[in-house]
Order: C-alpha cells, then structure tokens, then sequence
C-alpha cells in the first residue's frame, strides 16, 4: 500500500510534466491541424534556458536560490516562448497553405536543427545540477517503507493547477482564447469576421512553447540532469498523452500527460523499467481501439 | 531600383537583428561547462553579436531582394509535364548509369560504397512511397520493419545457418508478417492517429531488440553476420572448406573491391525491383484500389472496396520491401545493434518520399541523392552534418512545398479521342 501511495505520488508529478508539454501539442493540432514534431525541442531548450539562466542569477544575484528560481522562471518562459515564435514564423507559417504533409517534414527538419544546435552549442554531455530543493514530508511509514512528498513535488503539482487555471482562464474568458477557439473551429471564417488568424496562431505557439519552458524548468530540477536528447522522448510520450486525451482538447491533455505519468511510474515500479515505453504504447493503441479519437475527444464528421 | 523602399529594409534588418540576439543571447551567449567541482557558466557574447549581425544582414537583403525581383524567386520548371516521354528516359538513363557506375574510372571503393548506401535508401523511400504516396497512410515507424529484416537475416544465419539468399525472402516474409501485425489493429484509425501509433509501433520494436538479451544480444547487437555468395562463389581471399572463391573461379586476382561491387549489384537489382513492382502494381486493381483509397475514402467504401483489406496489404507490401532492405543492411555492414533503427532513420525515409514529390519514384531518387549522398560526402564536417540536414529538409519543403517533381499523372486517363 505504502510503494503504491509513492508510485502514486511520483506518477502524478511525471504526468503534471507530460500534461504540460502535451498542451502544446494539442493546441497547435486543434488550430491547424499539424503535429509539431519540433515541441518536444522547445521543451530542450526550455530545460537548457532556466538552468542557463538560473546559474546567471545566483551568479549575480547573490545566493538566493528562490530568487534565482523565480528569475530563471520568468525570463525561460518569454525566451523559450521567442523560440517557439520564431519556429512558426520561419518554418510552419510560409507553408499554411501547402499540402498536408509538408508542414510535417519541415517540423521534423527543424526538431534536427533544434537537437543539433543545442548539442553543438551546449556540448553532448549530460548537464548535471545539484538538487536545490531538499527535504519533504512523511505521509505515512509502515512495513518498514516511507511514503515521501517532497517539497519539490508540490512544488511541481501545485504550479502545473495554477498555469492550468490561467490557462482555462485565458481560453474560456478572454478575447485572445475566444479568438483562437473560433480559428479553432473555422480559420476562414474567423479571418472573414476579422480575426488575425496569423497572429491568433502565433499566440498559440507562443503559449504552448511557453508551458514547455515551464515542464523543462521542471525536469531539470526534478531529474538534475538534462541533455540535448531529451526533447524526443519527451515529445513522443507528450504527443502521445495528447493522443490519448483526445487530440485538440485541452482537458485531454492534462488528462492524457497524467495517465501516461502514472502508467509510467506503475509499470517501472510493479513490473519492468526496460519496458515501459512499450507499455505506454500499448495502452495507447488499446484505448485508440476502442475509442478512435481519444478519451475526451469529439468524433470528427465525415463529410462528403 | 525605384521600388525600393529602404527603410522598410531597414526596419525588417533591424527587428531580424534584435530578435536573433534575443534568441542566441541564452544558448550561444552562455555555455554549461561542466567542472569538476559544479556547473559553471562561460560567456561568448562575440557569437551572439554575430548571429545578429548574420540574421539582420539577411533580413536587409532579402527585404531588397524583395522589392527589386517581381513576384516570388523563380520555381523548378516542371519538366514531368512539360516532356511526359522524358520521364521514361530519365528513368532508363539513370539505371543504365547505375548499371555501369562501377566500372567508370571514376568509381572507387569509397564511391561504390556511398551509392550502395544512398541505394538502399532508395529501396526503402520506395517501398515507403507505396505506403504513404500509393495508399495515403501516413507511416511514422517505417523502420521498424527495416529493422524486422535486419534482424531475421542476421538471427536466421547466426543461429540457424541459413544462406542470406534462403533468408532475404523469409525476412521480406517476417517483415509484411508484422506490417499486418500491427496493421490489424489500427488501420481504423485515421491520418495523424495512425501517425502516432506507428511511431509509438517503431519504438517498442526498438526496445524490444535493445532488452531482450538472450535473442537479439540486446544493446551490444549482432556481429559476424555472413555476407552473401554468388552461387556458392564465396567473395574472400582464402576459400573455406568445399567453397570456391569468386576470384579464382573466374581466374581474376583477389581484390576486395568485388564484394564491394557484388552488393551494389544486390541492392541495384532489389531496388530496380521494387521499383518495377510499383510501376507493375499500379495498373492491377489493388494499386487502383491503394490510389482511390487516398483519394476518397468514402467513395471507395460506397463503391463495395473494403478498406481495411485494402489499407492491410499496403502496409504488407511496404513492409516487405523494408524487410528485403533491412536483410541486405545486415549483410552488408556484417553488424547490427538497435541504434541503426532509430526514429531518425524513419524520418529521413519518410523525408526522402515528401521532398521527392509523393508517389513520384524519380523524385525519390533525387531526394535520396540530395539528402544521403551528399552528406556522404561531407562526412568531415561530422558535427555539422546533421544541422545541415535537418536545415536542408526545412528549406526544401519552404521552397517547393510539394515536393521536388510535384506532377504526378493520373494513373488512368479517359480517352477522350476516342468518343
């Protein structure tokens, strides 16, 4: 009971993670049905940003760690979000209108580009980092095992609820979310009503691109090591949380990154490490059998 | 140059220039050195100054440029329209090239062996290209049955003793085993979910052969894999016991040069045959069936054609062209381990199929030359390789975005003379 409480608790911060890197996808396939192949990278380069730009921070900010946390928030989340920018701009927006497939290969040559700049300009090997946050509390001892949160854990769950609702918020309430919702739906007519269906799609990237920055700050501190490699897998299993949830919704996405964190955490802790990609595949291809868009996805019409 | 409007230029030269800064200044401007005692930081401010400086000159320039050429920079011209026979001699001339490439002057080993290599690209763009361009499904995990093969030749002769000519078709046969394997189950699901699961299909297949030590050696891969013999001639410098060496039967001195060029011949021929089976299939009733599948679903389905078997033997047919290519990889590199089968490999394949044009085998052909041989040739440049064909695949789709030979002719067309 006591090892299913902590594979439980170590699932859920996993999923928070793969939920929010899973968004992006999401949103950028409702708005323009595309699979943006180079997210997985952004989320790289989000990890390699907050821990450049929190080493710069205590480097000239003294030694507060808080500080340097928070200042290492902001500035990952608006340079990752110019990185997410600067991708469409160059290499999704002039092909809009070209065949379906196009837009996909150019976004698998750019997560190469993206992959090979980072190793090139960061080197290969593996950044390690010191854990910043020590420390956590017991919930529960028994048959000689400790159930542990730590306060970096909540840190992590505590942070994806409040981007969660601001992020609803935005969606639901705002004239921004109102306008990438009707773009959504029908990008000619909202252009025709005039909506900058341009500019509503870059604010997508942008907000996407902004929540991976946030799940690669997360991984450096939760893991302590990045690498350049990490945005394929990464990216795979996000897109595949989107898969799950139901590509385009958003309560999907959370949904789908949640599950795959704790199918994750269950299957290394109960069965096997090795496999545990295989099992997250798996169950993916198991719900898609029995229902084909996902589990809170609408059924697309068919027309004629 | 009246049009010019210069400070437009300038502006655009500027902005490009502040925001390459902005986004070089965490990523170039600082580097992670990794010391013994923590993570350090090092500063190259100099290399952010010139990315800015790069990108807002090229933002000027194209800014001029933009104003001074009218309209967009000029396209390919679409000779496949233009010259409908020419298609058909490109074609014969470029296997007749192929043919002789080994015996030009020019051809050395290193020079056989880059196009054994683009050729097997070639072979698996392809049997790609009936997946993807013929049927319309999209295959994100194409390696996995390349893989398939590849593994089958090299357990089947390391274990079982099998000549790599009674295995190539087994491991065609195991790799179309797989592709409706994985077919049955997902074939309802449309374009991108499809996508994904084949993806997710790739992966497992490569996990699987990096864990499960006892039959595919895991991670440290299968060596010592048999080359192939023609006709029992065996391609070394001394026979084994009851074999004779090629070089001796036709009296020739021993050189290593001919098994270079016996397996460019293998894989010339096995992709000439795939080649010639798609042209073939096309006019059966099940190529017919694969294209008006992509066309129109539902047309297809009201019209009494089952998808699902339809879609099914697609898969099976790139399948096992992928599993014919993966035996010849095994031969020819005598090795094999899981890191060859890498998502990467699925993507440049798929790569090869789009930047050709889809359904277009020439394209194919050029894509596979452009994106495999001519970063064979920069190998010194290693640790730039890749970021220039990453760059390359993104500026060829911005340039022509359908593709290198775009027009495609329709398979079947009504004679309208005739009526």
């Amino acid at each position: 009971m006591e090892y299913f409480i902590q594979q439980l608790i170590n699932g859920l911060t996993l999923g928070a993670i793969y939920g929010l890197i899973a968004i992006g996808y999401t949103m950028v396939y409702g708005i323009i049905r595309m699979i943006n192949f180079a997210h997985g990278e952004i989320y790289m380069l989000g990890a390699f940003i907050s821990l450049i730009a929190f080493l710069v921070a205590t480097t000239l900010g003294g030694a507060s760690v808080a500080f340097g946390l928070l200042i290492a928030l902001v500035s990952t989340m608006i340079l990752t979000a110019l990185w997410g920018w600067a991708v469409e701009r160059l290499a999704y927006r002039p092909l809009r209108n070209a065949p379906k497939l196009a837009p996909l290969i150019s976004a698998i040559g750019m997560s190469i580009v993206l992959q090979n700049f980072s190793q090139l300009s960061q080197g290969a090997r593996v950044k390690p980092l010191p854990p910043l946050f020590k420390g956590g509390i017991e919930l529960m001892h028994g048959n000689g095992f400790s159930v542990n949160l730590s306060y970096l854990q909540m840190v992590i769950m505590a942070l994806t609820v409040v981007l969660m609702a601001v992020f609803t918020w935005v969606i639901t309430r705002t004239s921004l979310g109102r306008a990438q919702r009707a773009t959504e739906q029908d990008m000619k007519m909202a252009a025709l009503l005039g909506v900058n269906t341009d500019r509503i799609i870059s604010a997508t990237f942008i907000m996407g691109a902004t929540l991976a920055a946030v799940a690669g700050l997360m991984v450096t501190l939760y893991y302590g090591v990045i690498d350049f490699y990490i945005g394929f897998l990464a990216g795979i299993k996000a897109f595949t949380a989107a898969v799950l949830g139901g590509i385009g919704s958003l309560p999907g996405a959370m949904l789908g990154g949640l599950l795959i964190g704790l199918i994750e955490a269950f299957w290394s802790g109960y069965f096997s490490i090795e496999y545990k990609d295989v099992a997250v595949f798996a169950i993916l291809v198991l719900v898609l059998l029995f229902r084909p868009t996902g589990l809170l996805g609408r059924p697309e019409v068919e027309k004629i | 140059m009246a049009g010019v409007n210069m400070t437009a230029a300038l502006r655009d030269g500027v902005i490009g220039a502040v925001v390459a800064a902005a986004l070089a200044l965490p990523m170039l401007g600082f580097r992670l050195v990794d010391s013994s005692q923590a993570l350090t930081l090092s500063t190259r401010f100099d290399w952010v100054a010139w990315a800015a400086l790069a990108v807002g000159l090229g933002r000027f320039a194209l800014a001029l440029l933009r104003d001074t050429l009218p309209g967009r920079l000029p396209a390919l011209p679409d000779w496949g329209a233009r010259f409908p026979k020419m298609r058909l001699y490109v074609g014969w001339g470029m296997a007749g090239f192929a043919f002789v490439l080994p015996f030009l002057p020019i051809a050395d080993r290193a020079l056989v062996d880059k196009a054994t290599m683009v050729l097997i690209y070639v072979m698996l763009g392809w049997g790609l290209n009936i997946v993807v361009g013929l049927a319309g499904l999209l295959d994100l995990g194409f390696v996995a049955f390349y893989a398939v093969g590849a593994y089958s030749y090299a357990l089947l002769a390391t274990k079982l003793d099998l000549s790599f000519w009674v295995s190539l078709p087994l491991a065609g046969v195991f790799a179309a085993g797989f592709g409706i394997m994985l077919g049955f189950p997902v074939l309802r699901l449309r374009g991108d979910y499809l996508a994904i699961v084949t993806l997710g299909f790739g992966e497992i297949i490569r996990v699987i052969l990096q864990n499960w030590q006892d039959f595919t050696n895991g991670p440290a891969g299968i060596g010592a894999i048999p080359r192939p013999s023609l006709f029992g001639l065996v391609f070394t410098a001394n026979a084994p016991e009851g074999k004779t060496t090629f070089a001796d039967y036709f009296g020739l001195d021993f050189s290593g040069n001919h098994r270079v060029i016996f397996l460019y011949f293998i894989i010339l021929v096995l992709a000439l045959l795939t080649n010639l089976f798609t042209l073939r299939i096309r006019r059966l009733p099940i190529g017919r069936a694969w294209e008006a599948l992509r066309e129109d679903e539902i047309a297809c389905r009201s019209l009494g054609l089952n998808p699902t078997t339809i879609k099914l033997s697609a898969f099976a047919t790139g399948a096992m062209f992928a599993g014919f290519a993966g035996s010849f990889f095994a031969t020819r590199q005598g090795f094999i381990s899981p890191e060859s089968f890498t998502f990467i490999e699925s993507a440049v394949i798929l790569a090869i199929v789009v930047l050709g044009g889809m359904g277009s085998q020439i394209g194919v052909v050029l894509a596979a030359l452009l994106l495999v041989g001519l970063p064979e040739w920069f190998r010194e440049l290693q640790q730039y390789r890749m970021l220039a064909f990453g760059g390359a695949m993104v500026l060829i789709m911005l340039w022509k975005p359908s593709g290198l030979l775009a027009h495609r002719s329709p398979t079947i067309r009504l004679n309208q003379e005739a009526g």
